[in-house]
């Protein structure tokens, strides 16, 4: 033992931190770059974020108050994507639909994964009781069909008179209730092997606090496919939110959604000739969701490229 | 294998119960009665309805009286309909089932195809193209899906019928009616397998790319055997184990009608009625068809799980 030469004590700490680093995110950084697909994926995403977020600022108009005079003008140099029945510029409405929309999905994606997340790790991790009542309850609720089940939360939430404004939250809470259970069963299954491993014994044998076990050593090594699941989940609940709205069950206007701005599609006269009114809210949906999936699909081969497509 | 499924038998009880728990009081916390709905009903007698229909009575009483029903089979009575909930879910589940039926057909058979050709030429220009394909079918929203192609085929180009099961007015009988309904399903059938191709190509052709890996496949190579029989004989085989669960989840599916398509192509099935009871709260009907959605998952579950216990018997040690 004592002939072995010591590694100096300033060096030893320095590079075990640096490998570390590159040994996990600067890795995943270095895969996932490498992923086209998933790289354009991102970054028409970048760009369709600042064009909801950032783009009505730079817009001549605003979609308050109406000007019938203008009222179903097609698509023209003043108005790229025409006006709608009540004389709003509908590119305009187009980027203020898209930050609800973008909300929403990360809103709902934030909530479900944080109830699937927290069940799913107290589930796998106590087991007994705790599982039992937790798997019960996601069980129940995956049985029941998902469209369904929204179309009675929007008609039970709808008797408590939220404000048009506010309906987006409404909307979020209920996408993460039917999302959290597929969720919570994932993680636990992942928190289930992970607890017999090496190094959660370790973490009995220290004697550690179970909140420690938990939120330093658990979380950490769920928090990848946690990743991947969180981003492709976004993608489903901008569609299953755009689903709500347009049957007028999610966000309603003169809020603006991608949805229920297909709505104009149920008047036969919008839908047949003036299709600028609803294709692009369509196009917009589609475009967001492909490139949501492109990213979460990237990330997913890079930080774990054993489960490839799966 | 016996004991597996009793065990599994035991689990879909509690579940059953859990579900039929939360679908009632779920329904009940719905604003809204069907009663409620007709304006010329004077008090009394709305007062007398709600007594005949047991309206007047507690939840509780409500859900053990609807439970017990159920346990004989009895659904309940449709207010809308004025007729049994089993005899109207018989009468739609039907045009759902053609139109579920035809669209399961070809989506797995185009899936399969491929699914397995884009595996075998992974990185070419094809899996590629089919790569895309499949992330833009996962990215449509079903209704605008619909939407377009009702704008296109039926108004712009006029080829197929917009919407219906039969065309209004005619009176067709025998072949002719056939055809008639045949050429309504057409666009119905197209969005629905447009919806479902995507995941499904995407899982036949990973797990295709799995099995291409494994010894079984070398050890044929090895053995001098045509590529061509390599991958079609022994790792397709293989390939499309996994897929048997995938194929029971689906089941449900031919029953519950697709409430969106439905919907917007006006095809009066089980998922139309469903959206219109909605509208008029016909809570029997609403309730009923959602326990018989909620019986059949868990029915496909198990043969999910019995199928691949039985294919792959390294499942069922644990």
């Amino acid at each position: 033992m004592e002939n072995i030469p010591q590694i100096p004590r300033q060096m030893e700490p320095k590079v075990e931190v640096e490998g570390s680093k590159s040994s996990l995110w600067g890795q995943v950084w270095r895969r996932f770059i490498k992923r086209k697909m998933a790289v354009v994926g991102f970054l028409f995403l970048t760009m369709i974020f600042v064009f909801s977020f950032i783009g009505p600022f730079f817009s001549p108009y605003t979609t308050m108050g109406t000007n019938p005079i203008n009222a179903h003008q097609p698509p023209s140099s003043a108005h790229w994507l025409g006006t709608d029945h009540l004389g709003r510029d509908v590119l305009t409405r187009l980027m203020l639909a898209g930050r609800i929309s973008l909300t929403v999905g990360l809103g709902a994606m934030v909530l479900s994964v944080s109830i699937g997340g927290i069940l799913g790790i107290l589930a796998g991790y106590y087991r007994g009781i705790v599982d039992q009542i937790v798997m019960r309850i996601a069980d129940v609720l995956m049985t029941l069909p998902g469209l369904p089940l929204l179309f009675i939360m929007a008609a039970i939430m709808s008797e408590w008179r939220v404000p048009a404004e506010h309906r987006m939250y409404i909307v979020m809470i209920m996408l993460s209730l039917i999302g959290w259970p597929g969720l919570a069963r994932l993680i636990r299954s992942q928190v289930l092997s992970l607890r017999e491993r090496e190094f959660m014994l370790a973490t009995d044998a220290l004697g550690l606090r179970d909140r420690r076990k938990l939120l330093n050593h658990l979380l950490p090594n769920v928090v990848p496919i946690l990743i991947v699941t969180a981003t492709l989940s976004v993608g489903g609940a901008i569609l299953s939110e755009s689903v709500l709205s347009y049957f007028g069950l999610g966000v309603v206007p003169p809020t603006a959604s991608w949805g229920n701005m297909i709505n104009a599609a149920n008047s036969l006269i919008d839908f047949t000739n003036r299709p600028w009114l609803w294709i692009p809210p369509g196009v917009a949906i589609f475009v967001t969701v492909i490139c949501i999936n492109l990213l979460g699909d990237g990330l997913r081969d890079a930080i774990d490229p054993n489960m490839k497509g799966r | 294998m016996g004991r597996y499924i009793l065990k599994r038998l035991a689990y879909l009880i509690p579940t059953l119960i859990g579900a039929s728990i939360l679908i009632f009081f779920l329904y009940s916390l719905v604003p809204g009665n069907f009663i409620d709905g007709d304006p010329n009903l004077t008090a009394e007698r709305k007062a007398e309805l709600y007594a005949l229909y047991g309206f007047d009575q507690p939840t509780i009483v409500r859900y053990f009286i609807w439970m017990g029903n159920l346990l004989t089979g009895d659904l309940g009575f449709s207010l809308q309909f004025q007729r049994p909930v089993t005899e109207v879910l018989n009468n739609y589940i039907w045009s759902s089932f053609i139109v579920a039926f035809a669209s399961l057909f070809l989506t797995w058979a185009i899936a399969v195809v491929v699914g397995v050709i884009s595996a075998t030429k992974q990185y070419s220009l094809y899996d590629a193209v089919i790569t895309i394909l499949v992330f833009a079918a996962m990215a449509t929203p079903s209704f605008f899906l619909g939407l377009i192609v009702i704008k296109y085929f039926a108004v712009d180009l006029g080829w197929f019928p917009a919407g219906g099961m039969t065309t209004t007015g005619a009176d067709y009988t025998g072949w002719e009616h056939v055809k008639d309904v045949l050429e309504h399903m057409i666009l119905p059938v197209l969005v629905l397998t447009m919806l479902g191709i995507g995941g499904l190509t995407r899982y036949f052709r990973t797990n295709m790319l799995e099995v291409v890996k494994q010894d079984f496949v070398r050890t044929a190579r090895a053995k001098g055997l045509k590529e061509r029989v390599v991958i079609y004989k022994h790792a397709l085989r293989n390939a499309l184990l996994p897929a048997i669960t995938l194929f029971s989840f689906e089941l449900p599916a031919l029953f519950s009608g697709a409430i969106i398509t439905e919907q917007i192509f006006n095809w009066p099935g089980i998922g139309a009625i469903y959206m219109q009871a909605f509208t008029v709260r016909d809570y029997t009907l609403l309730m009923g068809f959602t326990m018989f959605i909620a019986v059949l998952t868990v029915i496909s579950n198990l043969i999910a799980d019995i199928l691949y216990g039985l294919a792959d018997p390294r499942v069922r040690v644990k």
